[in-house]
């Protein structure tokens, strides 16, 4: 690549990134819907999506050919451009988060980092900065499609969003308070020395937070135990009552991929990212200088998993809250806790410090 | 770069200032204020203020206008319709507008010499940590302030309670 | 690549959307586009802030930014709260039927 000037090469090995890790994202997002419902389904002792294809690994194909197939209907009564607007927010928000996060160790090739799109100073900051930017998607879908259910439903998301915003927000303060930095490579660094004792959850003692952050999280993407804004069995199906076709699977994409963003983010922050849990029990160049390049993005693929496995079993076991009680948990319990944290965790630091 | 960056974002940050401004109803103006705000974060960015771009999506586009448009769908304010009282208002609003602006670019441009020019080039490659120093300058030089604008946060939301809570 | 930007262009772009705020304040007549006029017009200025911040290499008018950003939030719970309790008394978000006081 010598004829190439750098800036050149970086533009291409970025875009080439982008590429790979949308085409990845977007499959695990089409794989993780079907893993919740063959999941669910052995959960509640049935066998879940089986006939298209050997165990039904081709269901998401065929759902995404019937979702795109079918007709795109627009009420009469819709504000246009906001109707199709909102699902798009919706999308975008979910996908551009996964562009900061470091998914393998640190690998320069040509001086371009290869396993994380961009490695940036404010990366935190960046994902919490586009999740509160993907409320826009939810409150204008339902406010748009004018209907009375998608309305109240994404009444119901925003103020839910914003509440359990603080408390989400304020449990990773003590994560950054360990690490003192924002940027994500370097709170994966100062976990990765030691294996498992070090993550912040374990090593850090920053179990609390991890609690407080795992609830917060399934509140910000409208799951169960907290999917108030899709209720069907009081709102039909909530903001996205009116929408069809693709723009339905748009949101429907958007909430795996938040999911995903989520079980990312509580990955690196907690688990330690890609770095591996036998720490130094396995020597650094192990393997080979390819292996050892694999296998932490296996560690996060799996620690990545495992979230996504714990929200599905979280859907399948907890029955949904009730909305004064959504609410008083997240400012009357959530949030006095993660404050707690963050002083004791700053007492701390500051004792040993 | 730099230059691409003010020009793309500039561009649409008055693009989304004009739509503000032209829209009769709320929601839409209120879409188009976070446009601006966007756009503005990532001029904060390039001019080497990072702590404060992400702290603008943050604060402004994520907090305050989401507020904003949940007060507009709540209410369901509709499109607002033209009142004589408009009239006056434009009047005065447009020349007033639009003196104010050729007052400040005036003074801008005729100094424009004096102010120099933005550098983003050594902000890349120092690698100047912008988050370190600010909470340097805000937890030791600034703390009484840092402070008492807490409690000015813990006064509002005592106040917005009270004054939006249904009254028995 | 290395093409800089004069800082008076930041400085008149922020003067472009500080005008444009102002004329929005005197034209709208909803209540609600007139207080988000002023958070624009609170935009404008912190991008002077931080313009000058960058001019003088100085942190301190980032932390200016930082302090307005803040005052700026509390002034929307306030104000937005003042605005649901005038649309429960009054049934109007139009600032010209607001004058209980006037006559």
């Amino acid at each position: 690549m010598s004829h190439l000037t750098d800036f050149q090469t970086f533009v291409l090995l970025s875009i080439l990134k982008i590429v790979v890790v949308l085409v990845i994202t977007l499959t695990a997002v089409a794989y993780t819907v079907l893993l919740e419902r063959k999941v669910l389904g052995r959960m509640q002792n049935r066998w879940g999506p089986s006939r298209v294809g050997p165990f039904g690994l081709l269901q998401p194909l065929a759902d995404g050919i019937k979702l795109f197939l079918k007709e795109d209907l627009m009420p009469m009564a819709s504000e246009r451009p906001l109707f199709i607007i909102a699902p798009i927010v919706a999308l975008t928000c979910a996908l551009v988060s996964i562009a900061v996060v470091p998914f393998g160790a640190v690998k320069h090739i040509d001086g371009v980092d290869m396993f994380a799109i961009s490695d940036i100073n404010i990366g935190l900051l960046v994902i919490l900065g586009i999740t509160s930017i993907g409320v826009y998607g939810i409150a204008l879908s339902g406010w748009s499609s004018n209907n009375k259910f998608a309305l109240l439903g994404s009444l119901r998301a925003t103020s839910q969003v914003i509440s359990y915003e603080l408390a989400l927000g304020l449990s990773l303060v003590g994560v950054v308070l360990r690490s003192g930095s924002l940027r994500l490579r370097d709170i994966v660094a100062t976990q990765s020395t030691h294996g498992l004792l070090s993550w912040n959850i374990f090593g850090g003692f920053q179990i609390v937070a991890f609690f407080i952050y795992l609830m917060a999280a399934y509140a910000e993407t409208n799951r169960a135990p907290f999917d108030l804004p899709e209720a069907e069995s009081e709102l039909v199906a909530g903001y996205h009552t009116e929408y069809s076709s693709m723009k339905f699977a748009m949101f429907f994409m958007a909430e795996y991929a938040n999911m995903i963003t989520v079980a990312c983010v509580a990955t690196l922050l907690f688990f330690g990212g890609p770095s591996s849990p036998l720490g130094n029990l396995l020597p650094a160049d192990f393997g080979g200088p390819i292996l050892s390049a694999i296998f932490p993005v296996l560690w996060f693929v799996a620690k990545v998993f495992a979230f996504l496995l714990l929200y599905i079993w979280v859907r399948a076991t907890l029955p949904r809250f009730r909305y004064d009680q959504l609410m008083s948990f997240g400012w009357k319990f959530l949030l006095p806790v993660a404050i707690l944290n963050i002083i004791a965790t700053s007492l701390v630091l500051a004792l040993k410090g | 770069m730099q230059l691409a960056l003010f020009i793309i974002f500039g561009l649409l940050a008055v693009a989304g200032a004009v739509n503000f401004l032209l829209q009769r109803h709320p929601i839409n103006s209120a879409l188009s204020l976070v446009v601006v705000m966007m756009s503005l974060a990532v001029l904060y960015w390039s001019l080497g203020a990072e702590f404060l771009a992400a702290a603008q999506v943050i604060v402004y586009s994520g907090a305050i206008m989401v507020l904003f448009v949940f007060v507009v769908m709540l209410l369901n304010a509709g499109e607002e319709e033209r009142t004589h009282g408009s009239r006056a208002a434009y009047i005065a609003g447009f020349p007033g507008a639009a003196a104010i602006f050729c007052l400040l670019s005036f003074v801008f441009l005729t100094n424009g010499k004096a102010f120099g020019s933005t550098d983003l080039t050594s902000h890349l490659t120092h690698a100047v940590n912008n988050i370190a120093e600010i909470s340097q300058v805000l937890f030791k030089d600034l703390l009484l302030p840092f402070e008492v604008t807490s409690i000015l946060i813990l006064v509002a939301i005592l106040g917005a309670v009270v004054l939006a809570r249904k009254e028995q | 690549m290395s093409a800089t930007v004069p800082i008076s262009a930041y400085l008149v772009l922020a003067a472009v959307l500080f005008s444009i705020g102002v004329a929005s304040f005197l034209i709208k007549r909803n209540i609600i586009t007139i207080f988000m006029s002023i958070e624009l017009m609170l935009n404008a200025v912190n991008l002077t802030f931080v313009a000058f911040a960058h001019m003088w290499h100085q942190i301190t008018g980032q932390i200016f930014v930082f302090f307005v950003m803040v005052v700026a939030a509390a002034e929307a719970a306030v104000g937005l709260a003042i605005i649901i309790a005038i649309f429960r008394t009054r049934q109007t978000l139009n600032v010209d039927q607001i004058n209980l006081l006037k006559n």
